[in-house]
């Protein structure tokens, strides 16, 4: 299927950021997804979120590899670069493109069967790497372009559309960053964009690899009697506990929060992440205790969403490297080569 | 013992061969690059070539060393001198010395009268129960027996001692207590052998002036160092037999020469310094070229270095740098194949896997050095050719030239060398177009230019491995998409200009070609004065690069019969030039040694005088 421009529907002023763009400077070609795909939505999120955040559409780098959640880079932020590289391996490409210029902002596009199959392994190390980077795992369960198979997300006992339930235990991208000692592990669903939004807007923000699960409902393949990641699945068995806000650096902080259920959390730049209600004991900085916490709703059925785990003090790729602040793609050659002088002088050790 | 005399005395300056059988592990081959390094100070050409196993320790190795006055330091066959160290070889190193030649062993214990051979001369030596007379330490008697042994050669094969005496408190320069030990050990050897033998042998060594201006260096470090210079700031790899050391010593130089320090004001604070460079450990190879293609993308110069085994996993996404147009640098130390093969051991076997890496229709540029001065100044031109052709570019070392320490003329540099950055638009370029599509506006050499993730909006664009038009759009219609893909062809065969030209000899009444490639060259050469001494006279083309010059089939062409001689056992490299130039695959001969050890030039005289005969 071609790509296909968006028609420019002229409206009503729409609100401008401070760079005086608006959310429509932030989408992309119009989707072919199919009518109803959650990713849709978490596009429309991800839109919103830079928007909201008047990131500049040239500072943003955005990567997927395969499968239709991986088609989506093109439907936001147009002004951006994009890549749209192999099955399982953006993890890799992103990493060696942060390691090339660490001034741009990197969001990453992947899907269940992208991430949690063929590049598990690539996730697992971005994360251990600490890239400094969003990650977005758009979870529905199935592998769509190949007609729904079911995917290392699925719940045991889960169907898909046609065959046997799942009986092999699902991979738990968020258990799987905690125990490697992620730095930022949010979860979420499509169909919720007053949770959806902050998240994105804190993951941008964090400093260090963030990753945030999003359940994507796939409408052609998995939104059906016996699926866990329908629509109507999701809605009766979400718990959302951990809420949270971004407060944005510059913006001054008007809402008045009940100090008995309030954390923060200051982000690298000054920005603050601000639980506004979380559950009896939750610590979203212990990493014992968010586990313990999601292993005990997911034994009642229940899927917590929200930001699970925040820890803004990880070293991230970089400065683990010593690299300097301006991207390596921007070092001037004389500073490279050590020259002519230099290698007469060093070859005196292979004499 | 004393010494025997025999019928045949040899009688060779600065010509012969050694072999040392030792058991791996156990420090042997710091003893044997000893004698090397000090060989090459007294002038003399001379090569080394480590034969070792894949194992951490207690298995056979073997170290040969070859010194030739006029150059010719390919692997020889026949040992003058075999050193047997290892009981569990005794066998068959006893059976590879020359007729006429030395046995030195261990003599601390009786030598099986069944292992004796008439022909040769027998030197026992009791290095054990020297080294432990001399020796306090259980480690160090075991490690000062190399040095004892290697003492023992110095005096045998003249050696001149100063020159070992220095070399070792050079090497041991921090380190009193080993430095003593050794130099103590070098005397033991060197007197037992000056006190029992008639010092140096028929066969020794006269200082000549042959390496004023060389170097002693393996392949892997010259690579490292062409990387260096030519401003690659990021790596990502994985390590590998025998390309590790490609890695290891980047990111060893980049520590000293791409480290900066920080200023501060404050003479107490703890120094702080920034890196130039990144280096990533990957969690395998397709993670390696990932991030490679990443940072290729986005503009900085990438390399990964690998084996056989790296490139087989990296297919996938040579494929996808190939297609959507992304600078990228792979070093390749071929190894032994298939599969895991023979890690350690030597061939030319990724010729054709290079050529074409990846689904669908790819094909790659492939630069082939022959010694380690050419892997430096291949490296520098893959990371030139990468970036003008905006493809990914091999360069295809080996073991024996990877791991082996060669003399070579010495490395220079022209501080004048600008790199070659490729066609790519800044903002004020994109500022003077109306519009950018990432593949429209192709040069002669069909390179459209392109763009740097964080450009002005109006140069993104997104990249993308699945079909796409020349703007950049996806696709799904025959004529779009072709036309890209023969676009990609027409820009493959533009690099053939580029690459390193062939080294192609011609000689007076030659009746036969001679065509090889990368390692071979030392050991083809040397067949070429053989053959000729024996009456047959052939020009000589060495290919160093892929795509191919119209030299490489004229060559072919303008003689009766070629010989293509190469490392691998299914003729690689001629399959490929008939593949590429066309011309009758019957026009060209193989001569293929393939079983891991270096090329030597008795294996191509062998077989192209058998060859010949045949016809």
């Amino acid at each position: 299927m071609p790509s296909i421009l968006k028609p420019f529907i002229p409206l009503n002023p729409l609100p401008k950021n401070e760079l005086g763009l608006t959310v429509r400077d932030y989408e992309g070609a119009m989707s072919t997804l199919c009518a109803g795909c959650g990713h849709d939505s978490v596009t429309a999120a991800i839109s919103h979120a830079f928007f909201e955040l008047s990131t500049p559409p040239r500072s943003i780098a955005k990567l997927s590899g395969i499968g239709c959640s991986s088609k989506t880079p093109t439907y936001f932020v147009r002004g951006a670069h994009g890549f749209n590289s192999a099955h399982g391996r953006m993890a890799t490409i992103a990493t060696g493109a942060n390691a090339a210029n660490r001034e741009l902002t990197y969001i990453g596009i992947s899907g269940d069967g992208d991430s949690l199959s063929i590049g598990l392994g690539h996730l697992m190390h971005a994360i251990r790497r600490n890239v400094n980077m969003v990650y977005v795992i758009e979870n529905n369960g199935v592998y769509g372009l190949t007609k729904g198979q079911l995917s290392a997300s699925a719940d045991i006992g889960s169907s898909p559309k046609k065959g046997e339930p799942n009986l092999l235990a699902p991979i738990d991208p968020i258990m799987v960053g905690l125990s490697l000692g992620a730095t930022f592990l949010a979860r979420s669903f499509s169909g919720d964009k007053e949770q959806l939004i902050p998240i994105l807007k804190a993951a941008v923000k964090h400093h260090g690899f963030a990753l945030i699960d999003v359940i994507s409902p796939c409408v052609t393949f998995n939104d059906h009697e016996g699926s866990t990641k329908s629509y109507k699945f999701f809605r009766e068995h979400e718990v959302q506990e951990v809420e949270a806000d971004f407060v944005p650096l510059r913006i001054p902080i008007r809402a008045k929060i009940p100090s008995d259920s309030a954390k923060e959390v200051v982000m690298h730049d000054g920005s603050v992440m601000r639980f506004r209600s979380l559950p009896e004991g939750y610590d979203p900085s212990d990493r014992s205790k968010v586990e313990e916490y999601i292993r005990d709703r997911q034994s009642r059925g229940e899927i917590a969403t929200g930001l699970l785990y925040l820890n803004e003090s990880g070293q991230e790729l970089h400065e683990l490297n010593h690299t300097p602040d301006t991207g390596l793609n921007r070092v001037p050659y004389e500073k490279l080569c050590p020259g002519a002088d230099e290698l007469t002088k060093l070859q005196a050790d292979f004499r | 013992m004393t010494m025997t005399e025999k019928a045949k005395v040899r009688s060779q300056v600065n010509d012969f061969s050694i072999k040392l059988a030792n058991v791996n592990g156990t420090g042997s081959s710091s003893a044997n690059g000893l004698l090397v390094q000090a060989i090459f100070r007294m002038g003399i050409p001379v090569s080394g070539k480590n034969l070792f196993p894949s194992n951490i320790q207690g298995l056979p190795t073997w170290y040969e060393i070859r010194i030739n006055a006029s150059g010719y330091t390919a692997r020889a066959l026949d040992y003058d001198l075999v050193v047997a160290m290892n009981a569990q070889t005794y066998v068959e190193d006893i059976q590879e010395v020359t007729s006429g030649g030395y046995l030195l062993y261990d003599s601390s214990w009786p030598l099986d009268p069944d292992l004796e051979r008439e022909d040769i001369t027998f030197l026992g030596v009791p290095l054990a129960a020297m080294c432990l007379e001399a020796f306090s330490k259980p480690r160090e008697r075991i490690l000062m027996k190399n040095v004892a042994y290697a003492g023992a050669v110095v005096a045998l094969v003249g050696v001149d001692i100063d020159v070992v005496a220095n070399l070792l408190a050079e090497n041991f320069a921090r380190n009193e207590a080993l430095r003593d030990s050794n130099q103590r050990a070098l005397r033991l050897g060197y007197e037992y052998a000056m006190t029992n033998f008639d010092c140096p042998l028929s066969f020794r060594l006269e200082s000549l002036h042959e390496n004023d201006d060389s170097i002693l260096i393996d392949g892997n470090t010259a690579a490292a160092l062409g990387c260096l210079y030519a401003g690659a700031t990021v790596a990502g790899w994985y390590p590998i037999t025998p390309a590790t050391a490609v890695m290891d010593n980047f990111t060893k130089l980049c520590a000293t020469y791409r480290r900066e320090l920080i200023a501060n004001d404050d003479p107490l604070a703890k120094p702080e310094y920034k890196n130039n460079y990144l280096i990533i450990q990957a969690e395998d190879e397709i993670a390696s070229i990932g991030m490679v293609l990443g940072a290729g993308w986005s503009g900085a110069r990438a390399f990964t270095s690998t084996s056989g085994p790296g490139i087989s996993l990296m297919s996938e996404l040579l494929g996808l740098g190939y297609y959507t147009e992304i600078p990228a640098v792979i070093i390749d130390v071929q190894r032994v194949g298939p599969s895991t093969g023979m890690p350690t051991r030597t061939q030319q076997g990724d010729i054709l896997m290079c050529a074409y890496a990846s689904h669908g229709d790819t094909k790659h540029i492939l630069l082939f050095p022959a010694n380690p001065h050419e892997c430096f100044e291949f490296a520098v031109a893959c990371f030139d050719l990468a970036e003008r052709f905006q493809t990914p570019v091999f360069m295809l070392s080996d073991l024996d030239i990877g791991m082996n320490d060669w003399v070579v003329p010495k490395l220079s540099w022209d501080d004048n060398f600008i790199p070659d950055r490729g066609r790519v638009l800044s903002d004020d370029d994109l500022a003077g177009i109306p519009e950018f599509f990432r593949y429209t506006n192709e040069d002669d050499h069909f390179i459209a230019p392109r763009t740097i993730p964080g450009s002005d909006a109006k140069g993104a664009y997104f990249v993308r491995g699945s079909g796409h038009d020349k703007f950049g759009r996806y696709t799904e219609t025959p004529d779009s998409y072709q036309e890209v893909i023969d676009r990609l062809k027409l820009k493959h065969a533009a690099a053939a200009a580029y690459v390193p030209t062939p080294v192609i000899e011609r000689r007076k009444k030659a009746t036969v070609g001679v065509i090889t490639i990368g390692s071979c060259d030392l050991a083809v050469r040397e067949a070429l004065v053989e053959l000729d001494e024996q009456g047959l006279v052939c020009d000589f083309l060495r290919v160093r690069g892929f795509p191919f010059v119209e030299d490489v089939r004229a060559f072919v062409e303008e003689h009766n019969r070629c010989f293509v001689v190469e490392q691998n056992r299914d003729a690689q490299l001629r399959s490929l030039i008939a593949i590429e130039t066309g011309v009758a695959i019957e026009k060209m001969t193989s001569v293929l040694a393939y079983g891991g050890f270096p090329l030597s030039a008795k294996q191509v005289v062998d077989s192209v005088l058998t060859q010949m005969e045949i016809s």
